[in-house]
């Protein structure tokens, strides 16, 4: 503890005098705390000539009103709201001045013209930065009032900007300026109006639509021409985020039922606690977070074998207790099932509360990937998606490859042969079952990141996934997988139209409609198996 | 009259404690009735309005299973989504009773339902005109599931869906139907249904009286049911439907057209289970959208199977008792009865697989069984 303490004193004190501001700008700030309202922004400039990086904080607090001085020595703090009580923070190492109350410090003021002022200096300080990341939003964050000074700055820097979509940012940046600068020819207006229509920022659209009311019938053009290129663009954007979040639920049901295809598939087992079997995983998760809460990054590792074994060994304890004494009784082996789910449900209800369990998600997961200011795809779902491809394709290299799979391909094909040829059905039966459940575990796994995890969290599933499996043709993995998909986007791409609760009735509607068409599925087994 | 009671008795020999249990029933609900109005409140034998309503209820239910019985086990079609049959025939009968509430609704609309005014809406929907006649309302409360069933019978039996597809599906249908009646624009109050009635053909809903002749009724009518569910799977109709249950390929090779017979079947099984949920409502004065989840049409299914499948008595046995058993234990450990039922659906398949019913049975070749092993000893 006492080296914990020193080591935060010993880094503190070699941060202090890298972030605090040299003595010019002391004496800036100082001046800061006596100065008039009228007279501040002067002083704002003269900040930013003598100020760097460091000043950085300040000006943030300022910009939210924030920044406060210490009557008796004119220091200056900031304000921060912790717990509902005003404390203060020295402005560069953030550290809390202890016994300091809101009578002893006043309030430095801030107006509009100084907000739209420190806006711009913050974003100027940030042009600077070494993280491309950072310039770039803060070229973005100049777009909204671009002013002839930061115009200059811009076109300065731009030349030796070495990172490209930084220097497209500010090309938007530059044009927004000449586009509406009147002192500029307008065949360079023209051409500015002409590369603003390839941006996708908000403020570019609220210019161009400006532009499209002014007087001049050639910009004006210019800029509908503009605009209608820009809507045709975040059109496409918005139908690839459709599909993103079509191929997303997609991605959910496939996990949720591609162990149901191979349970009521393979062994013409239909079991109704194959939710419950989600849920358990998905509660998997949640136990595997409490038992290591430091490591939540890593907790997913761990997360997704123990839900397998979780439920895989449930599964094959419900396959030995009861699904195997009702043999060749599909309504009967339905009904037990739903009994069982119904135990489990309450189960869980009991051990853990009913409420819903907060699981979290790990800081790899979270987040999304920002590809323009039209679409950014979250990364909890690609990843999932991306998951669910890849235990799609081991489940098929396990039935393709393996001895197990030889075997359960065997029995489901016809059961008493593969008896007489040695095969031991009750362990194939036994397997496949647990295999089946044990991935409805990791599915849990996946949906924990989604939704919340309760005990009714099978239950969302169940329908939907043998939905699926119904759609994809009984016993035909590459059925679930298009099966899935297709039902997924059809889903998404009827909401905006239907509203969600609509376009779920569309899809049960057409699959049971489908059904009286194709009463076998998508992809039906053909030969005598089909029998 | 003698003719009659010969015309519901004929048949086979299964339906002989068919006229026996009708008698019960009919003098239980009498002695009950009696029981309630006659004598009173705090005599030993008195029965409140309360366990009235209680048996009216379990009563409605057993009709609902009768409904099942019938197709899953003498047709052997398990259908998930018998709840949807009940909740709309219900549906039918809260929208009666809705319009009769007239403007003592609390905005006191005169034609308007409560929630309608609510949303703003200005005129009534056109699926409500009518509701306001009793007999059009009860014609609905028997043509809208029948017409649901006959359309969905008519499209699966014809493309001889079967087995546990058919059940998926008819869950589904009742999954959806619970989606689409939790919205507001559909116009049946959307999450908070149908409630808050006065009276049913101008006799106060809360009074004795009204909950006796209710009960009274629901007894009547499933009797009736009964009789003549017995009367038509004795015919040759239900030996056909037998038949398609044991061996359906084989039925059709012989000539019949087995899809015919199973689209009527279902047809007025829906027809019963209209009936039991329009039965149902005013007692508990109150249909939502709950009544269509899949949950409580699967329920249907355990009393069945608890009383035994294949006998009409034994499903209304199993409604009875597994309600009884539920109106307990809920008041006794709330979160025990999903326990409870969880093990029964597992215990009843595993050891019982003909149910109460067929108990004596299976005791009785056990029986015969060991005393064979004891002459072979």
């Amino acid at each position: 503890m006492k080296l914990f303490l020193s080591l935060c004193l010993f880094l503190s004190a070699c941060m202090t005098p890298a972030l605090a501001a040299s003595a010019e700008t002391d004496a800036l700030l100082q001046q800061l705390t006596q100065t008039k309202l009228s007279k501040m922004p002067a002083m704002v400039q003269q900040l930013e000539a003598t100020g760097d990086e460091s000043l950085l904080p300040v000006f943030r607090a300022w910009l939210a009103g924030d920044l406060h001085y210490i009557r008796d020595d004119n220091t200056l703090v900031v304000e921060v709201d912790v717990n509902g009580v005003d404390t203060y923070q020295d402005p560069y190492t953030q550290a809390t001045i202890a016994g300091l109350t809101s009578k002893q410090v006043r309030k430095i003021k801030v107006n509009n013209k100084l907000r739209g002022l420190l806006r711009g200096v913050i974003a100027r300080i940030q042009l600077t930065s070494r993280d491309a990341g950072v310039r770039e939003s803060a070229v973005r964050a100049l777009l909204a009032d671009i002013d002839g000074e930061t115009f200059a700055t811009l076109e300065r820097i731009y030349p030796t900007e070495p990172n490209s979509d930084v220097r497209s940012m500010m090309q938007t940046a530059l044009s927004i300026y000449t586009a509406q600068d009147q002192n500029s020819s307008q065949s360079a207006r023209l051409a500015a109006i002409d590369v603003l229509g390839d941006s996708l920022e908000n403020d570019v659209r609220n210019v161009l639509l400006s532009l499209e009311r002014s007087d001049n019938p050639v910009l004006s053009s210019a800029a509908t021409q503009a605009l209608v290129s820009i809507n045709r663009q975040v059109e496409r954007y918005a139908l690839v985020d459709q599909l993103f979040f079509g191929l997303s639920l997609g991605s959910v049901l496939l996990l949720a039922s591609i162990g149901l295809a191979i349970t009521f598939g393979v062994m013409g087992v239909i079991n109704m606690a194959h939710g419950e079997m989600i849920m358990l995983g998905a509660y998997t998760t949640y136990v595997v977070q409490l038992l290591m809460p430091n490591y939540i990054d890593y907790s997913i590792w761990v997360a997704i074998p123990a839900a397998f074994l979780v439920s895989g060994l449930m599964g094959v304890v419900i396959e030995r207790l009861v699904i195997c004494r009702l043999h060749g009784r599909p309504l009967e082996t339905l009904l037990a099932t739903f009994g069982i789910s119904l135990i489990l449900q309450q189960l869980v209800r009991t051990i853990f509360s009913p409420l819903n369990r907060q699981v979290s998600t790990p800081s790899w997961m979270s987040g999304s990937w920002e590809i323009n200011p039209v679409l950014s795809l979250t990364l909890n779902r690609l990843y999932i998606l991306a998951f669910a491809l890849l235990v799609f394709f081991a489940l098929v290299m396990i039935l393709k490859k393996s001895s197990l799979g030889l075997n359960v391909r065997a029995v489901s094909q016809n059961r008493s042969m593969a008896k007489a040829m040695g095969v031991k059905t009750e362990w194939v039966d036994a397997m496949t079952f647990g295999l089946g459940s044990g991935i409805a575990g990791i599915a849990g796994v996946a949906l924990s990141q989604l939704t919340n995890v309760g005990p009714n969290l099978g239950q969302a599933y169940i329908i939907d996934s043998f939905m699926v499996v119904v759609f994809g043709g009984v016993g035909n993995l590459l059925g679930t997988l298009v099966a899935a998909f297709t039902l997924g986007i059809a889903n998404k791409f009827l909401e905006p139209t239907t509203g969600a609760v609509l376009a779920a009735i569309f899809v049960l509607v057409f699959i049971i409609l489908f059904i009286q068409k194709r009463p076998k599925g998508l992809f039906p087994q053909k030969g005598r198996a089909a029998e | 009259m003698s003719k009659l009671i010969n015309w519901f008795t004929e048949g086979r020999s299964s339906g002989k404690y068919t006229l026996p249990f009708v008698i019960l029933l009919l003098g239980v609900t009498v002695l009950a009735s009696a029981a309630n109005l006659l004598l009173p409140q705090d005599s030993a034998l008195y029965v409140s309005t309360y366990s009235i309503t209680l048996l009216g209820k379990y009563l409605c239910y057993a009709m609902l299973a009768l409904a099942v019985d019938i197709i899953w086990g003498y047709c052997g079609i398990l259908s998930l989504g018998h709840g949807a049959f009940f909740a709309l025939g219900g549906y039918a009968m809260g929208m009666y009773l809705m319009r009769q509430i007239g403007d003592r609704g609390v905005y006191g609309h005169p034609e308007l339902p409560d929630f309608m005014v609510f949303l703003d809406w200005q005129e009534l929907p056109w699926f409500w005109l009518g509701m306001d006649q009793f007999w059009f309302a009860m014609v609905m409360a028997v043509v809208v599931p029948g017409l649901l069933a006959f359309v969905f019978g008519w499209l699966a039996f014809r493309s001889r869906v079967t087995g546990v597809y058919l059940s998926i599906m008819t869950q589904a249908l009742t999954y959806a139907l619970l989606l689409a009646f939790f919205r507001n624009e559909m116009g049946f109050g959307g999450n908070n249904g149908l409630t808050d009635f006065k009276e049913i053909l101008g006799f106060d809903l809360q009074a004795d009286s009204t909950r006796v002749s209710l009960f009274i009724a629901t007894a009547v009518i499933l009797s009736l049911v009964l009789l003549a569910s017995q009367r038509i799977l004795s015919s040759r109709l239900g030996k056909v439907t037998l038949a398609v249950r044991d061996a359906e390929p084989r039925t059709r090779f012989i000539g019949y057209r087995t899809e015919r017979y199973k689209v009527w079947l279902f047809v007025y099984s829906a027809v019963i289970a209209g009936v039991a949920g329009a039965l149902y409502v005013p007692q508990v004065g109150i249909i939502n959208p709950g009544e269509f989840s899949p949950i409580n049409s699967i329920e249907i299914v355990i009393w069945v199977a608890v009383g035994g499948r294949g006998t009409l008595i034994g499903a209304i046995i199993g409604a009875l008792l597994v309600n009884y058993a539920k109106t307990r234990f809920t008041a006794i450990m709330p979160d025990g009865w999903l326990f409870a039922l969880g093990a029964l659906f597992v215990l009843v398949t595993l050891f019982l697989p003909k149910g109460l019913m067929g108990l004596y049975g299976q005791l009785q070749s056990k029986r015969r069984q060991s005393a064979e092993q004891e002459v072979q000893s």
